[in-house]
């Protein structure tokens, strides 16, 4: 086994969020411009010096990245486009570092945009993957509710979880939501109204699932040095890793890629779980969130309900845990979900949180998860970033 | 357990009828390997030819060894319901208004993990029957049965959106001039259908059996003369919104090929009663069973064929006859296609030579009326959409998915 | 005859003091037709396909496409339709000379006996107790069988057992003698058939179209209205449509009756 290269001389930063809405008229060109407008904005750049693009969204079809060069008039030499939901960020980021490091690109903007019009999710169901057209869509449900409820489910029966285990996360994140200015859900949340909440799926509840609306998450990847001369406050990245279709042979998804690379991100980061300071998950439901604290070694398999009612999940416990409320709290909007831990992980990290602030803030464990194209999530990545005085 | 279902009122003539809503029914070029197999009640598979892995979804490589080998064959359907979940709200139209709907996960004792439809006494963590059906919109779908039967299962709601069970409905059965028809107005007034209308032509012609179609419960006979347009339009016009399921027993059989039947009275005739009949039924049926697809329990569910197996492939001693039966077929699938929209399944039963008299110098095996008429009512408890009766029907089909040509010459030889 | 004759004539129609009777059944999908063994070739059945009634089919025009055989509903059968006239001179219907289809007729009336039985047979002692009421039956003139068959309907007209039809006709003597003894036009039933209902069991089978066939005579049959007839008196305009070798027509029979003839 070759040994990973660290990620040395590689600088995130400049985390821009658009603000969401939940029906929007823009279609996702325009969220995807805002975006990369506040990035170059912030930057103190201008376009022409955006030499790196990448791009993740559901809706900007019939364009990819390539039609959005022309779009948004830049010319990069190194483009790519990441069509992995949750996942989006994560790889992204991966894929970002490597070009900057090897001088292929020296600005890249990474960015996850969607537009939310009221038939949008309808619209992306249908035609979201040959496995869910053939498989999924005609049972039911007309959306993933179905299938993640069949892995809450079964993940109950198999380890005693309970769903007041899953509404603590849920109510920690709302606690988190309620100071950031981006969520668009502004209530508290108690666990009695999680528990009472009207059924989705059995056992899925109404607030185990993201409102869908319309936005934009970005942030920037260049040299340190570069990032030192614009006085851009910076992440560095500790290490990262990534696994698809992992574990095709379990019957139903308890697990996810994590399970076979995670020793490989702690050690290219050269640390334990134990100095990770606050952790973002990719909560599409709260079951993924758990599954994720068990996957990414901070208890064992089976173990993360007791590990939840062990901890205090809201940016001031215990184990900060999606600090800013998480997609549950702030909205999905599209595959800017797969950002929105990860931008805000760069906030707490330069000391530019919008909201609750992680204290002492030095290292991040960032995790991506998605596409649902049949009964289970393929794309998995996770991420270690440090502030850059860490 | 599954509740019995309860006998419908008569419809209230003040409330609108719901319109038919159809579950999403595209499918890839490969899955329709599933619909194939659904069509005729089979549990079927993609089944690598290199490992043997049984693959599902369906796709165009083995997972585990990448053979492009991947033909479809019938495999094991038993397995282990993992986790179920009741959907209560969905985005899409048709789900949405059948609320609460039980999925699963069932894990295939043949490998594959399969999203599911449940039957209602199917238990988590228990094992379970799978079996492919034709959903509304015509596509295959899975659905776990009980590992045995359970009292009143064709009463479940899921199972019976899935199928054409003639409980409760009205049946027309299109002439019961003749031994078939006799035998499937008995057949589908033992199935519980709510009314077996009878059609009859010619009223001053007597023949037998007669008194014995009068007196079967819930007969009503009704004058309909398939060669006749207005005789099918009239009939249509009174009772068509009270027909669920059609079933067309209008026939005409006779001997000879292209050269031996001198003259074309015959065909006229067989022309004119068959494929014409056919194309009577469909347009003054055809539009309400289509509004009706989503009518309450009784619902209209079904348009079915009797058609020789000739239709599949010329049988020259019978060769004009078969020619008919063909162009038959193909209306039928055009009808299939027209009647869709509103969720009816066109049902098509194939049989070879049949116990009556037009066939009385064919050797046997030959059909009874009463077992092809037993063959449609379970075909319809099954929603099934192809139906082969008789040994001389499947061996034909069994043949023909083989070598097209050697039957051609088999059966003109 | 003087022009004025024959115009006298249509103007004693147009004010009634000439009576037009209709003996012709309407052409309907449900009238019945002759049945044969099924392994025979069949008479089509009436039948109307409709083309365009004022739509998009047509806007501005109703109409309709037809089916039927030469021997359906009220019709007119030529000598060529049976064996034993298939080589008389001029005997299709594009053949037989136009002045056939304008003839006198003579009704003879056995509607009471085939009220009682439905095989009744006409003899010669009847037609002969008719000729002492009414006379002499004329040369050349129809004879017409009232027997009020037109008045069933349905099963009742056909009124087939599994041993046949039961309907009444003429006995072989009796057509041998109108043709021979009498040199009559044709011969008009009401029924299907101007042959009895069993009549495959006489000998010869089917003896009125055997034998006025064979003498080159003409047929009609399922007529209505004859009970409207006098005995005598009545002319009857049968013309068949003009059918390339044509064995027989459907065809509106008019019987003309001087008013005070007229029965109903």
């Amino acid at each position: 086994m070759v040994a990973r290269a660290p990620y040395d001389g590689v600088a995130v930063a400049v985390p821009v969020t658009v603000p969401y809405r939940r029906y929007s008229t823009n279609t996702a060109h325009w969220w995807i411009g805002r975006a990369v407008h506040d990035v170059v904005a912030r930057a103190g750049l201008r376009p022409t010096d955006i030499d790196g693009f990448s791009v993740s969204s559901f809706t900007a079809g019939p364009d990819t990245a390539i039609g959005l060069t022309q779009h948004l008039g830049l010319t990069p030499r190194w483009l790519d486009h990441v069509p992995l939901g949750g996942a989006s960020g994560v790889v992204a980021l991966r894929r970002a570092a490597r070009a900057v490091q090897c001088g292929d690109a020296e600005f890249v903007i990474c960015v996850a945009g969607d537009t939310n019009h009221v038939d949008s999710f309808r619209n992306m169901l249908t035609t979201f993957s040959r496995f869910a057209q053939d498989a999924v869509y005609p049972y039911g449900s007309g959306g993933p509710n179905a299938g993640f409820a069949l892995i809450t489910r079964h993940y109950m029966k198999r380890y005693g979880a309970t769903r007041e285990d899953f509404g603590r996360i849920c109510v920690a994140q709302r606690t988190n939501a309620l100071s950031f200015p981006h969520a668009l859900m502004k209530k508290p949340l108690s666990l009695g109204e999680y528990l009472s909440a009207r059924a989705i799926s059995d056992p899925i509840h109404l607030y185990d699932c993201v409102m869908p609306c319309a936005g934009a998450e970005a942030f920037l990847v260049c040299r340190q040095d570069a990032a030192r001369s614009l006085h851009l406050p910076a992440a560095r990245i500790l290490g990262t890793i990534e696994r698809h279709n992992a574990f095709p042979d379990d019957p139903i998804q308890f697990r996810g890629g994590w399970v076979m690379d995670i020793g490989e991100l702690y050690a290219m980061a050269g640390i334990a779980p134990g100095a990770v300071d606050f952790l973002q998950t990719y909560d599409d439901y709260p079951v993924i969130c758990m599954m994720q604290i068990e996957d990414l070694g901070f208890c064992r398999k089976g173990e993360g309900a007791e590990f939840i009612r062990a901890h205090t999940l809201t940016a001031d416990g215990s184990f900060p845990h999606n600090v800013s409320g998480g997609q549950l709290s702030v909205g999905q909007a599209g595959a800017a979900g797969g950002y929105l831990g990860l931008v805000e992980a760069l906030r707490q990290l330069t000391g530019t949180a919008l909201g609750a602030k992680v204290a002492e803030a030095r290292i991040g464990l960032v995790s991506g998860f998605g596409m649902i194209t049949y009964d289970r999530g393929l794309a998995s990545g996770a991420v270690l970033l440090a502030g850059m005085d860490a | 357990m599954t509740e019995p279902l309860v006998r419908p009122k008569r419809k209230n003539p003040l409330s609108k009828t719901r319109a038919p809503l159809l579950p999403q029914g595209s499918r890839s070029r490969t899955a329709l390997g599933l619909t194939a197999a659904a069509a005729e009640g089979r549990f079927a598979l993609q089944v690598c030819t290199d490992c043997r892995a049984a693959i599902y979804p369906p796709r165009d490589a083995c997972p585990r060894c990448l053979s492009p080998r991947i033909p479809f064959e019938e495999v094991a359907n038993g397995g282990t319901l993992l986790a179920e979940t009741t959907i209560r709200t969905s985005i899409d139209v048709y789900f949405r208004e059948r609320m609460p709907w039980r999925v699963g996960v069932v894990a295939l004792d043949c490998g594959p993990s399969i999203v599911t439809h449940l039957h209602g006494d199917a238990r988590e963590g228990e094992r379970v029957r799978m079996a492919f059906k034709l959903d509304r919109s015509g596509q295959a779908v899975a659905i776990a049965l009980p590992e045995r039967d359970t009292p009143n299962m064709s009463d479940d709601p899921e199972w019976r959106e899935l199928t054409c069970d003639p409980k409760f409905r009205r049946v027309l059965i299109t002439d019961g001039r003749n031994a078939v028809g006799q035998a499937m107005a008995k057949a589908l007034s033992d199935a519980q259908a709510g009314i077996v209308f009878v059609g009859l032509a010619d009223p001053w012609k007597p023949f037998p059996g007669e008194q014995a179609l009068r007196r079967i419960e819930r007969v009503e006979i009704v004058p309909l003369d398939m060669t006749d347009s207005v005789s099918v339009d009239d009939v249509a016009g009174e009772i068509g919104a009270r027909v669920d399921i059609l079933i067309n027993t209008a026939e005409h059989v006779r001997a000879g090929g292209m050269i031996e039947r001198k003259g074309l009275t015959v065909a006229r005739e067989e022309i004119d009663i068959r494929y014409l009949g056919l194309m009577r039924l469909a347009q003054a049926f055809g539009p309400t069973l289509r509004a009706r697809g989503a009518d309450g329990i009784n619902s209209a569910a079904a348009f079915v064929n009797l058609l020789s197996v000739y239709a599949l492939m010329n049988w020259p001693a019978y060769g004009a006859f078969s020619a008919t039966e063909a162009a038959c077929l193909s209306a039928a699938q055009s009808l299939r296609a027209e009647l869709r929209p509103g969720g009816v399944k066109v049902m098509n039963v194939f049989f070879g030579p049949l116990e009556t008299e037009w066939y009385q110098t064919v050797p046997p095996p030959k059909v009874a009326p009463a077992a092809l008429a037993a063959a449609t009512v379970d075909a319809l408890r099954r929603g099934l959409e192809d139906v082969f009766v008789g040994d001389v029907a499947q061996d034909i089909r069994t043949r023909l998915a083989v070598n097209p040509k050697a039957v051609e010459r088999e059966l003109g030889s | 005859m003087d022009p004025q004759g024959l115009l006298g004539f249509a103007t004693a129609v147009a004010n009634g003091s000439i009576t037009v009777i209709d003996l012709s059944h309407t052409l309907t999908p449900d009238f019945p037709t002759i049945v044969l063994p099924p392994e025979l070739g069949q008479c089509a059945p009436f039948r109307m396909e409709e083309v365009s009634r004022y739509d998009d089919r047509g806007p501005a025009w109703y109409w309709n496409n037809l089916s039927m055989g030469e021997h359906t509903g009220t019709h007119f059968d030529a000598p060529i339709h049976w064996v034993s006239g298939k080589d008389v001179p001029n005997n299709s219907v594009d053949t037989i000379p136009v002045s056939a289809f304008i003839a006198p007729a003579c009704v003879i009336d056995i509607s009471s006996q085939a009220a009682g039985n439905p095989d009744y047979e006409l003899t010669v002692a009847d037609i002969e107790a008719w000729e002492r009421r009414h006379g002499r039956i004329p040369a050349r003139n129809w004879v017409l069988l009232r027997t009020d068959w037109s008045k069933r309907v349905g099963r009742d007209y056909v009124n087939m057992a599994d041993d046949g039809q039961h309907s009444p006709g003429p006995c072989p003597e009796a057509v041998r003698w109108l043709v021979d003894q009498r040199d009559v036009h044709g011969f008009g039933t009401e029924t299907i058939g101007t042959d009895s209902g069993q009549a495959n069991h006489f000998n010869p089978p089917y003896p009125a179209h055997y034998y006025m066939h064979g003498k080159g005579r003409y047929g009609l049959q399922c007529l209505t209205n004859l009970d409207l007839l006098p005995p005598t008196g009545a002319v009857i305009v049968a013309a068949p449509l003009k059918i390339r070798k044509g064995s027989g027509s459907p065809l509106r029979v008019l019987a003309l009756v001087p008013r005070r003839e007229a029965t109903a």
